[in-house]
């Protein structure tokens, strides 16, 4: 379903602030995978996720979406296929407008915008029903305002609306890092639940080792910008917090010396 | 004052235009300097030409639109900042509008014009005409907020107010802000060649300022009106250009010059942007506007921080 080959970048090349954001990514997602990344800050989890989603070009490799090449194609246009989220909980929406015009900018994904009313009763039919698979209440407010909702509940509305239309590819880059810490449960849990009910392809970044031993059916683990661990469901389901921060260590502590012994 | 008020009515379908780009794009399009004169521009030469008022006029925003398509395509293919891409296509109007007309001044004196109607039944200055136009006004009104609840509406609001997120839906904003900008120099050609075949003649300089009124239109609506609705503010911004004329009517009544008419634009939009900052008024705006943003918690995850690899 996405297939990264060979994906390499780095920021400002030949200059004192170059920075080698990615080397050499590998990584092939099946159809239904759902895999969780971990890493340390600047490790280039971001950075993949943006490749993908067409904000970033690489410098060399490939991206693939479901056996088409995507490399160069803009953000917007590839969008058909993916389904984002953003860690901050106001980047998903549109604040000025209401929950039910949002949704309805969401349900255009990948169909022409023309002169069409945006919002109509059977459309509104489907929100409500949608709203209220995430039992927040949600599907009685569709003429609020969205900047008028909390973080959380703007975050769940966002991955409604990024899931909607049942994308190839689910994009959630620390989509519960900005929340407190129920609300981050709650979020969580309306992620396996949708993920799960759609059947999604899913590249979830976080920052929470335990979240990304609960969720997915695999986990990959980036450092220095390559992947440095990649662990099938079964290798997840025996691994814990600890032993996942002792492979960190292990790993690093290798590369460290490969580059020392270089010098 | 009647004829404060048809004044009032036809600079609020450039107004319309104005609130297109500044409140619903969010982008400061300053074309509108230019493209109004162009708009009254091909409408008077047209027009002395022999051809049909209406035809003419519906031309001049055809040719409004297009100086919105060129500062759109400078913004978005040329990377020029918005602000440079409107001044640019404005200066570079000018020359343009002086090549339509082929002299500085069109009089329209004796031609068959929009107005002809009007002044051959002695409407003009009498209440019929405010009718005529406010209707006019309410048209445009419907239209515009009617399109801004279509799909593509929808997507050009949307990308005023949170660009990364409806690219995300598959939106080109660059074309939004085309089509955006195209729309709103079209209704301000379109306001510019009414005003010349209400006056009676086209003006190289008659441009000149006139973001000014259209933006104190836009800003004195929505000191008192609610923005709650689309529709709501849309009528907001006719209201204020007609209030915006009052004022100025005013002012020369208390002897201003009409050459001092710019700078009373000038210093009516300071105070417009201005009073609202100051005490009493701040509770006054404060209850007025709805804030957009809202006040969500991004609660620093700081506990989860110390877990990180
Ligand atoms: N747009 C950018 N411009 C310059 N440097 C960037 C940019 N995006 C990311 N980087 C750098 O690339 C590296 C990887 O960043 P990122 O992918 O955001 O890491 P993370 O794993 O924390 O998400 C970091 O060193 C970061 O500073
Ligand atoms: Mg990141």
């Amino acid at each position: 379903m996405l297939e990264i080959t060979n994906l390499n970048k780095t920021f400002f090349p030949g200059t004192v602030n170059e920075r080698k954001a990615l080397r050499e990514i590998d990584l092939t997602l099946a159809e239904g995978d759902f895999v969780t990344v971990i890493g340390s800050n600047g490790a280039g989890k971001s950075t993949v996720l943006n490749m993908v989603a067409g904000k970033l070009y690489p410098d060399s490799g490939n991206v693939r979406i479901d056996g088409q090449d995507v490399t160069k194609l803009a953000d917007f246009k590839r969008a058909k296929y993916l389904g984002r989220v953003f860690q901050d909980p106001m980047a998903g929406t549109a604040p000025s407008m209401t929950i039910e015009e949002n949704l309805a900018l969401a349900l255009g994904r990948g169909k022409v915008r023309a002169l069409a009313l945006g919002v109509t009763n059977r459309k509104r039919e489907l929100f409500v029903e949608e709203l209220a698979s995430l039992e927040l209440g949600l599907e009685k407010r569709l003429k609020t305002k969205v900047g008028l909702l909390s973080g959380g509940q703007r975050q769940a509305l966002s991955l409604l609306m990024a899931t909607l239309t049942g994308p190839k590819i689910l994009l959630l880059d620390e989509h519960t890092a900005a929340l407190d810490p129920q609300r981050a449960a709650l979020v969580t849990r309306l992620t396996r639940e949708i993920v799960e009910r759609h059947r999604l392809t899913t590249l979830m970044v976080t920052h929470n080792m335990e979240q990304a031993l609960a969720l997915g059916t695999r986990l990959i683990m980036m450092h220095d910008g390559q992947i440095i661990l990649d662990l099938s469901q079964a290798e997840k389901e025996k691994m814990t917090v600890k032993g996942l921060l002792g492979e960190f260590e292990k790993i690093k502590g290798a590369q460290l010396d490969d580059r020392t012994m270089l010098q | 004052m009647i004829t404060a008020v048809e004044l009032g009515l036809i600079y609020a379908i450039m107004a319309l235009g104005v609130y297109l780009t500044f409140r619903i794009l969010d982008f400061p399009d300053l074309t509108v300097d230019g493209s109004f004169t162009t708009g009254a521009a091909t409408a008077s030469i047209l027009i002395v030409n022999g051809t049909n008022p209406l035809v003419a006029t519906v031309c001049a925003f055809f040719a409004g639109a297009a100086a919105g398509v060129i500062t759109g395509l400078l913004h978005t293919k040329g990377n020029i900042d918005g602000l440079l891409a409107g001044i640019l296509t404005m200066i570079g109007l000018y020359s343009i509008n002086l090549r339509i007309m082929g002299k500085a001044n069109v009089p329209l004196l004796g031609e068959d014009t929009l107005m002809s109607p009007l002044r051959a039944n002695g409407w003009l200055g009498s209440w019929v005409s405010v009718a005529l136009l406010l209707l006019l006004c309410l048209v445009a009104v419907a239209v515009i907020v009617w399109f801004l609840h279509t799909d593509v509406g929808m997507a050009m609001r949307s990308t005023g107010d949170n660009p990364e997120m409806i690219r995300s839906f598959g939106v080109s904003t660059d074309n939004q802000k085309i089509l955006g900008l195209a729309l709103s120099n079209g209704l301000v050609a379109f306001s510019g060649a009414l005003i010349a075949q209400f006056q009676g003649y086209a003006d190289i300089g008659m441009g000149i300022g006139i973001i000014l009124i259209g933006l104190a239109s836009v800003i004195v609506g929505q000191a008192i009106f609610s923005q709650r609705y689309i529709w709501l503010a849309a009528i907001a911004v006719v209201f204020g250009a007609v209030i915006y004329r009052l004022v100025i009517q005013f002012a020369l009544g208390a002897g201003l010059e009409v050459n001092d008419m710019k700078l009373i634009s000038a210093v009516l939009v300071v105070l417009a942007l201005v009073l609202p900052q100051v005490g009493v008024f701040r509770k006054l705006a404060a209850r007025i506007q709805i804030t957009s943003r809202g006040t969500a918690k991004a609660d620093a995850p700081e506990e989860e921080e110390k877990q990180n690899a």
